[in-house]
């Protein structure tokens, strides 16, 4: 069975690692602080134990208040799993830091969010809309989209 | 003088046999040579993301149908269990055995187009598909006894299946079962030595095992690179912790190992249906008591499983009402074809079509 990690010991860890990076903790997720980001990643995938070589979905969720980014890290050595999330505030220019470098499966899943809901992703290579044509206006995953 | 020489694009698709749906490669050459790739998708996006987000639960397992058509089952499958895992629903075991039964003989299928149509992008054209159909065909009227339909079954349901099988089914899939290795020992008598097949695919388009986990491959692509990775093993779902079977794998990660590993897989298929079809209780509830109007409480899951084609999974986030709030789905074969570029460099363009061929893409699925 692929084993959710206990979300509170890790949160714990990573705060301790990184102060502040860490929001909250739920029961099978963290969230952490989108600046915080890339650092926390780095250390998620390249910690010994942890190991999270492997990104499954990334994906984004408008709460009107907030966007949500949601990532699933897999180890395919130690067979767990740990749902990551970040926020971003901002509706007119909503910034989050890429994880391409780390994991390339990143690559179309973050134009991808960039097409649909207009989270631009810093960092990311081609940063242009996947689905849509170039000149379509708007974000249509956005829940005020129509 | 030297000769100045520029590179010459070359536009395959969108509209193009070889691309297998409406999918367009914008190839730079050098001669014949492909020394670049952009693949350029979205022609078949039908927005059903947000679609969902206004029809209820049900509603919309009809549209999963529509994502990788080949393998509509699985999607089926995919969806319902997300639904049930944010709703809390516990499924018949009777339910779980059909589901088990469906989902393997839909892999069988889709691994036979893939194979059938790898092979003729090789250039053998349209007669190892007809050797592939023959038996697809008998696939697709189980199928039909079951649901009345040949491709988009919309036959699972939350919390269970439809309807229960006909009389008829039992005998189809034990006949189906008993034929079954030996038209695999066909194919690959025809096939797997075949000089012009180990010629034009042993060592083409090599995806190394750390590329194949760092791009997040899944499936026959994953394994086929070396890695033994296989949800209905590594996290079985359903009732696949009772089942005995391996999980195949490559070990070059070339055009060749992922041809072979599908053969291979429809082997473990046909093992796991023969114990399914054994071990299924007899009656049974076929469907949990789930309403029409199915109001999960708020929470989201994921739910994913092994498709033919990957990881094909689904995340719902539900807000109490009768419609989900976000509907994610996971789509393997688009994240499958994030390496493409790496693959085909550096090969020819008759070997790109053949690399193409060999990740087994649907654009229902990649573009959604």
């Amino acid at each position: 069975m692929t084993v959710a990690i206990n979300c509170e010991e890790i949160g714990k860890k990573l705060q301790e690692v990184f102060p502040g990076s860490v929001v909250s903790t739920g029961k099978a997720d963290i969230l952490v602080d989108a600046n915080m980001l890339q650092q926390v990643a780095g250390f998620l995938k390249s910690t010994a134990g942890l190991d999270f070589d492997y990104l499954t979905f990334l994906t984004a969720v408008d709460y009107l208040e907030y966007m949500e980014i949601v990532y699933r890290l897999v180890s395919l050595n130690h067979n767990q799993s740990l749902i990551l999330k970040t926020r971003c505030y901002s509706r007119e220019n909503p910034v989050v830091p890429s994880v391409v470098s780390l994991w390339r499966a990143a690559y179309y899943q973050e134009r991808e969010i960039f097409d649909l809901f207009g989270i631009k992703f810093d960092g990311h290579p081609d940063m242009r809309r996947l689905l849509l044509w170039e000149g379509f206006v708007g974000h249509p995953l956005r829940r005020d989209y129509l | 003088m030297a000769i100045r020489t520029e590179p010459f694009y070359l536009n395959i698709g969108p509209q193009h046999p070889s691309t297998h749906g409406v999918f367009r490669l914008r190839v730079t050459l050098d001669g014949e040579v492909v020394v670049g790739l952009e693949p350029i998708i979205g022609y078949l996006h039908r927005g059903i993301e947000k679609l969902a987000e206004t029809r209820t639960y049900t509603q919309n397992i009809p549209f999963t149908d529509r994502l990788d058509y080949l393998s509509s089952m699985t999607n089926n499958l995919a969806y319902c269990m997300a639904v049930e895992k944010v709703g809390a629903i516990k499924v018949p075991e009777r339910a779980e055995y059909l589901r088990i039964i469906f989902s393997e003989i839909m892999r069988i299928s889709s691994h036979m187009m893939a194979v059938g149509f790898f092979l003729n992008d090789l250039g053998a054209m349209m007669t190892p598909v007809l050797y592939m159909w023959r038996e697809r065909e008998k696939i697709m009227d189980m199928f039909e006894m079951v649901c009345g339909q040949r491709l988009l079954y919309n036959y699972m349901r939350i919390g269970g299946v439809s309807q229960d099988l006909p009389e008829a089914f039992m005998p189809a899939v034990k006949k189906f079962l008993a034929e079954m290795p030996r038209y695999i020992d066909e194919y690959d008598q025809l096939l797997a030595q075949n000089e012009i097949l180990l010629a034009r695919s042993k060592g083409v388009g090599i995806l190394p095992r750390d590329t194949a986990i760092a791009i997040g491959a899944s499936g026959p692509v994953l394994r086929a690179s070396g890695v033994k990775w296989d949800i209905r093993k590594m996290d079985p779902y359903s009732l696949y912790d009772r089942f005995d079977f391996e999980v195949p794998i490559g070990d070059s990660g070339d055009c060749y190992d992922r041809y072979w590993v599908r053969m291979l897989e429809i082997r473990q298929s046909v093992r796991i249906l023969e114990q399914a079809v054994a071990q299924i209780p007899e009656k049974g509830p076929i469907r949990a008591d789930v309403p029409q109007f199915f109001r999960p409480p708020r929470g989201e899951a994921y739910g994913y499983i092994e498709a033919p084609k990957g990881n094909i999974g689904f995340y719902i986030v539900s807000d109490g009402s009768i419609a989900p709030y976000r509907v994610h789905i996971y789509p393997p074969t688009l994240i499958n074809i994030t390496a493409l570029q790496d693959m085909v460099i550096g090969w020819k363009v008759a070997d790109l079509i053949i690399i193409f061929g060999s990740i087994d893409v649907v654009l229902g699925e990649i573009d959604r």
